[in-house]
């Protein structure tokens, strides 16, 4: 469980998130909308640790919160160009989790089993279309096994017919007693998924 | 001795040259200026005048160093100095996304760099490096101001001896040669590192 409690922050004395509030319970998809400029991404960014708060609180399991336990699939997916499919997902579970060589490749094609990328594994990056990269992804992320995983705009760098892949993606993902937070400004999309939605409006420079 | 000159250059100077890149984007202030000077005083005077400094001039000052030495570590720093140069740029043109995935992914500073980002580093910057190490071979020449015995010292000998250009045209084969290799093992490495993009 991903508890939110007011958390604000400011970018040189401008509020970009006020008192924002929310409770993510396991296994649930929470949604994130609104609008460009709103602070989506940033909020994201907090959660992920690529950025700190100003004030509030974030608890994961009642547990003051550890970056650790969040997963992140980037806008642009950010694979790893220099390395192959398999590689891109074993790298972190053998150099961090300390996971044997052989228990951290099992895992990988388990994970593109299930997300349908099975036979990729000697691929590079460059030769993935781009819902192909997103499954890398997110294949790259589970295998660190967090407890939420988060994704940023998961829609927008794919072509539109693939929105409809991308969703059933994450309901099956979501059967799987996954946990999953979502920023998006697709409002249809974000609404097929979402157990819950948290519209985030941009707040006026007053 | 100009290949001999040429190999530990480079095998020095290419981790000194990453070491230097990195004190450059460094966030501790003090270390940037030194090392940014270091830089500016490197690239700012000539390697000739650097190497006649080292082995004429530090004796004055007490620090003595012998012939092959001098030569070795005036190039080393010369080179380290270009090399840097060039990996900052490479440093420079990997995305933020590259370093932003290996933190949420919990990888350390030392995983990061060794595993993602030198290697894409490296690619980027092979062909550049490449012009420095055809540079160098060329400058390996300079040592013989300071009476170390080169290619080009050898063939100035001959020359005067016999009284004939063909020790000169020869001295000059002789670096085409080293050179056409150097450019075919750079060949070589780029085509290593093109199997991805």
């Amino acid at each position: 469980m991903l508890e939110v409690k007011n958390l604000c922050k400011e970018f040189n004395n401008r509020p970009i998130l006020k008192d924002i509030s929310f409770t993510l319970k396991d296994g649930e998809i929470m949604t994130i909308v609104g609008p460009s400029g709103a602070g989506k991404t940033t909020l994201l960014r907090i959660i992920a640790g690529l950025e700190t708060k100003d004030s509030g609180e974030i608890l994961i399991d009642g547990k003051p919160y550890d970056p650790g336990k969040v997963g992140v699939v980037f806008q642009d997916f950010n694979l790893f160009p220099n390395l192959n499919v398999l590689q891109n997902i074993t790298l972190a579970p053998t150099m961090v989790l300390k996971e044997s060589k052989e228990e951290a490749d099992q895992n990988a094609k388990k994970l593109l089993d299930q997300l349908q990328m099975n036979g990729r594994e000697k691929q590079y990056p460059y030769q993935l279309s781009g819902g192909q990269k997103q499954r890398v992804a997110i294949a790259r992320a589970l295998a660190m096994k967090p407890r939420i995983l988060c994704y940023d705009e998961p829609t927008s760098a794919l072509d539109p017919n693939l929105r409809k892949e991308v969703e059933k993606m994450i309901l099956d993902l979501k059967k799987s007693g996954l946990t999953q937070l979502i920023i998006t400004h697709d409002l249809t999309f974000a609404k097929n998924v979402a157990d819950q939605m948290l519209n985030v409006q941009p707040l006026s420079e007053a | 001795m100009t290949l001999n000159i040429f190999f530990w250059t480079l095998i020095l100077a290419t981790p000194l040259g990453i070491l230097v890149s990195l004190g450059e984007m460094s966030k501790i202030k003090p270390l940037k200026w030194v090392v940014n000077f270091y830089v500016w005083i490197m690239r700012g005077t000539p390697l000739l005048l650097q190497l006649i400094f080292v082995f004429y001039g530090l004796p004055i000052i007490h620090i003595v160093f012998p012939r092959y030495q001098a030569a070795l570590f005036a190039f080393v720093l010369n080179y380290a100095a270009y090399f840097a140069e060039i990996f900052r740029g490479g440093f420079q043109s990997i995305d933020q996304g590259q370093f932003e995935a290996a933190q949420v992914l919990r990888l350390n500073r030392w995983q990061t760099m060794t595993k993602i980002i030198i290697p894409q580093v490296i690619k980027i910057v092979l062909p550049s490096i490449g012009n420095e190490v055809i540079n160098l071979v060329k400058d390996s020449s300079l040592v013989y101001v300071i009476g170390l015995g080169d290619l080009l010292r050898a063939g100035n000998v001959a020359m005067a001896r016999d009284v004939t250009l063909v020790p000169l045209v020869l001295v000059g084969v002789i670096y085409l040669l080293l050179i056409s290799i150097c450019a075919f093992i750079l060949k070589r490495l780029e085509k290593h590192f093109s199997y991805y993009k």
